[in-house]
């Protein structure tokens, strides 16, 4: 069941993989860029405003998934005791909290012509700041803690606890009043987004998880590197 | 921009200072691994050297470290 997981194969990929997502990353983001800087039209109520929304939303989408993503692997390594889905979770953290602090950033900065404040004691805007604190311990964790076993279990609780966030964040807009707007973009029903915008948002959110890949890719490199490293000591 | 430059560009520019910021931590982060790598590996006798490139995580650690150093 876990043969795809398999440390080995997975490292000999991800070498071989890097410098090709970072060519399609740079091509993928200019194109992206040139989309939502020059090409898409303003809006009729915010303007060029809205063009932060190319670089927010698609933020904000990454943080939440990549969480998740964590959660589940966190969830594996307490049931299926594999250190190996903890190895591919260690490598996901930094990408997903540095795109939540770009969310909160760049949302705060969008906030100041739409909403006339920088930053506001709202429901989305406040779970997404705990999420950025679910993420930081989760990171400082490993900083801190020095016995490995520990530090797995312990970030792994960070996580799980913290996965609680999760729907709250989503479900903010809908339970209660808040500053932040609803989702545009739906699952369930149709997009009240336009194509000339829906299409930019779809490349920028293709760039930022094409770098979300290349960061994880090296940063589990550099994880195999290290714990080789201590296998050459033992030698 | 119609007046609205100054927070879109800071927007994208805090964007993409963050990427290249991460990206360079990580790479650094990458090659002090793969020089530690080497150093311990060239002090290994020849023998202990042929055990650890008989591994394949380890075959392609040292590829990987010689085609980065080209």
């Amino acid at each position: 069941m876990f043969d795809f997981f398999r440390i080995g194969k997975i490292f000999e990929i991800s070498s071989k993989l890097t410098k090709y997502v970072f060519v399609l990353f740079i091509i993928v983001l200019t194109i992206g860029l040139t989309e939502a800087l020059f090409l898409s039209p303003e809006d009729y109520k915010q303007s060029h405003s809205v063009r932060i929304m190319y670089v927010h939303v698609p933020a904000a989408w990454m943080a939440l998934g990549i969480f998740s993503m964590i959660t589940f692997l966190s969830v594996g390594t307490f049931i299926f005791k594999n250190k190996k889905f903890f190895l591919i979770s260690k490598s996901l953290a930094p990408s997903g909290f540095i795109f939540t602090i770009i969310a909160l950033i760049t949302g705060s900065i969008w906030g100041k012509p739409t909403w006339g404040t920088w930053w506001a004691w709202d429901a989305r805007i406040t779970s997404m700041l705990i999420l950025a604190l679910f993420y930081f311990m989760y990171l400082l964790s490993w900083r801190i803690i020095e016995n490995e076993n520990n530090a797995i279990k312990i970030s792994s609780l960070i996580i799980i606890v913290g996965a609680i966030n999760v729907p709250i964040i989503k479900f903010s807009v809908n339970w209660w009043n808040t500053l932040h707007q609803g989702p545009s973009i739906k699952i369930m029903s149709d997009t009240t987004i336009h194509s000339s915008m829906l299409i930019p948002l779809g490349i920028m959110t293709a760039a930022f998880a094409l770098f979300s890949l290349l960061i994880f890719l090296m940063k589990f490199n550099t994880e195999m590197i290290r714990i080789k490293n201590k296998g050459l000591d033992r030698l | 921009m119609n007046g609205y430059g100054l927070y879109v560009w800071s927007a994208f520019m805090f964007t993409l200072m963050s990427f290249a910021s991460l990206y360079l931590i990580t790479k650094l982060q990458l090659l002090k691994e793969q020089k530690k790598y080497i150093i311990k590996f060239g002090k290994l006798n020849e023998a202990k050297a042929a055990v650890v490139r008989e591994q394949k995580i380890n075959k392609e650690i040292l590829l990987n470290t010689i085609i980065t150093k080209i």
